[in-house]
């Protein structure tokens, strides 16, 4: 029987969905699966984890496990995997899992295939490549255990059980001449002055947009709609708009009644961030483009000569 | 200050890929390609910290001949040096033999700083920095919006989930892998391609360099193929001329949905 273990992330006390995702993953791989809570205080987030169908919780605890650091999770969890010896590890594909499950992977003579969006017999791992135009598929070939982590919003989160697995403690061997970094208290980038999460209407724009000239022709598109401005990763990354209307999982996550992707070629970052909406309606020049995936309506065509044309027959439509 | 920046060469972005017919790589016939975007920017914080502190910035990729154009498109930016690992077929190599034979070509140059883009946007693992990092016995930072040089190494900022940031003191020397913005991109100047030509650009065989360092490029995650994804179209598409389909869009939006 295959024994998978995961590493659930906590953040301010709480474990996320990715989390919860990453744990179905975790099943489909095995039947007795581990989840892993890392920190200083884990009480809390084990109790949560005990009550999700999994057959053990352990709770690896270490004073230097907070705050995070590369240095000290990497240690910490090599240890654990060593003793447990699992077939697999899984991870939620967090910027704190990319941080370190590489490293801690390459201790075992391993490769980590992140960001996984489906498991097929074998197992083979898929994932996507090229902007998610194209599907990859990989099988690890390493006798030690297979590494991997999950993309978010590609399996249903883990639901809550009846039963109560047991739950217990491994402190691993740690000490603070092997923290070679010294992270600070996280902290806003700044004061955010506008609320997409609750916006009714967002008009998104990605790199399709061509050029910051072609900012205002978005804007006046959300105007006459009554929305707000919103942006993919690149478009904030060049300065076009402001980093705080950056919908995705590196930004806002939202779920309007109607969002309006422009030029946006559907990134599963950003599909992440929006695919909670109402109604979803694309313009891209590429037929192709994963954003129809998702859309509700969709226009293939040139951005310059759709958005004016649209914001036109809004406004007619009065 | 002594700065390593690893760079990859990646499909120009929206050039139309296809699979050819081994269907395991992508049919490089008639593709452009350009400089890996976070790989940009992590050539030009070196560039910026060695304006502020002077030294010496080297530029590193790996992969067949056509690497050696985006190699010089680093000097010709500013970089001083710049090194090739030739391979022809790039995919035969996983990310840990890219990682493994970067280490082994960077190991000797020993820099207080190796920089590089946080992930590829072809395969985009992003794993090869914190790799390189494992293998050369170098802490590391990842997902960096700022660089600053302290008394004894440097304080980055880093980028977390949600908005959130935070700061992250490391020695030196680290690695560190780059997040996209927080600079303008420069370009290259006419002097600075011109000068590029003189600088040196030195080639080693992957293969010589596994075989001198040991490294064993067997993959241990094998790839099994590459393939469009199964699409399931949900959207209706709406044709004509951009005044009719927005119009039909404008009527389908208020009729259908009822969101308008």
């Amino acid at each position: 029987m295959n024994s998978v273990l995961v590493v659930l992330e906590a953040n301010s006390g709480r474990i996320g969905a990715q989390s919860w995702e990453a744990l179905t993953a975790a099943h489909l791989l095995g039947a007795q699966v581990t989840a892993v809570v890392a920190g200083a205080e884990t009480g809390t987030v084990a109790a949560e984890a005990a009550r999700k169908g999994v057959a053990h919780v352990v709770r690896l605890e270490h004073t230097l496990l907070a705050p995070y650091t590369a240095d000290a999770f990497t240690q910490a969890i090599e240890q654990l995997v060593r003793r447990q010896a699992p077939q697999f590890v899984v991870f939620p594909h967090s910027y704190q899992v990319r941080d370190y499950a590489p490293a801690l992977a390459l201790r075992f003579g391993q490769l980590l295939v992140s960001e996984i969006v489906a498991i097929e017999a074998g197992p083979v791992f898929a994932r996507q490549i090229l902007h998610g135009r194209l599907l990859a598929r990989y099988r690890p070939l390493g006798a030690g255990p297979a590494f991997v982590s999950v993309q978010a919003g590609a399996f249903a989160a883990a639901q809550a059980d009846e039963a109560e697995a047991p739950i217990e403690t491994f402190a691993p061997e740690l000490t603070a001449e092997q923290i070679r970094t010294r992270p600070s208290e996280p902290f806003r980038a700044s004061a955010e002055t506008v609320d997409l999460g609750s916006a009714k209407r967002i008009v998104s724009v990605g790199r399709g947009i061509g050029s910051q000239q072609n900012i205002p022709l978005a804007q006046e598109l959300a105007t006459a709609l009554g929305a707000e401005l919103g942006a993919s990763r690149p478009v904030c990354d060049a300065g076009w708009v402001s980093a705080e209307r950056q919908v995705g999982s590196s930004g806002k996550t939202v779920a309007p009644e109607l969002y309006i992707a422009l030029g946006i070629s559907g990134a599963i970052q950003h599909l992440v961030g929006m695919k909670g909406a109402g109604c979803i309606v694309a313009v891209n020049k590429d037929p192709d483009a994963p954003i129809f995936e998702v859309a509700d309506y969709g226009i293939a065509g040139d951005l310059m000569e759709v958005l004016p044309a649209l914001t036109e027959a809004l406004k007619n439509a009065r | 200050m002594k700065i390593v920046v690893a760079i990859k060469q990646v499909p120009e972005r929206g050039a139309p890929v296809r699979v050819d017919a081994s269907g395991l790589r992508i049919d490089e016939r008639g593709l452009q390609f350009a400089m890996n975007e976070p790989d940009a920017y992590a050539l030009e914080r070196a560039l910026k910290l060695k304006m502020q502190h002077g030294g010496e910035v080297v530029a590193i990729s790996m992969g067949p001949e056509r690497v050696a154009a985006t190699l010089r498109d680093a000097l010709a930016k500013g970089a001083d040096r710049a090194m090739h690992i030739a391979l022809n077929d790039l995919a035969s190599c996983d990310a840990l033999g890219t990682a493994r034979l970067l280490a082994a070509a960077i190991a000797p140059e020993q820099p207080d700083l190796v920089l590089t883009g946080l992930q590829s946007e072809d395969i985009g693992s992003g794993q090869t920095g914190v790799l390189m990092a494992a293998l050369l016995g170098l802490p590391h930072a990842t997902l960096v919006l700022d660089i600053e040089k302290t008394e004894h190494g440097f304080c980055v900022k880093r980028e977390l989930e949600d908005g959130w940031m935070q700061t992250v003191e490391l020695p030196l020397p680290c690695l560190l892998t780059v997040q996209s913005g927080g600079v303008t991109l420069s370009y290259a100047t006419l002097m600075g391609i011109k000068r590029a030509r003189t600088k040196e650009l030195r080639t080693v065989a992957a293969v010589q360099l596994a075989a001198d360092t040991g490294i064993d490029l067997n993959p241990v995650v094998a790839l099994e193929s590459i393939a469009p994804q199964h699409k399931q179209k949900t959207a209706q598409l709406l044709t004509g001329t951009p005044s009719q389909a927005t119009a039909a869009l404008v009527d389908k939006l208020r009729n259908e949905a009822h969101v308008l």
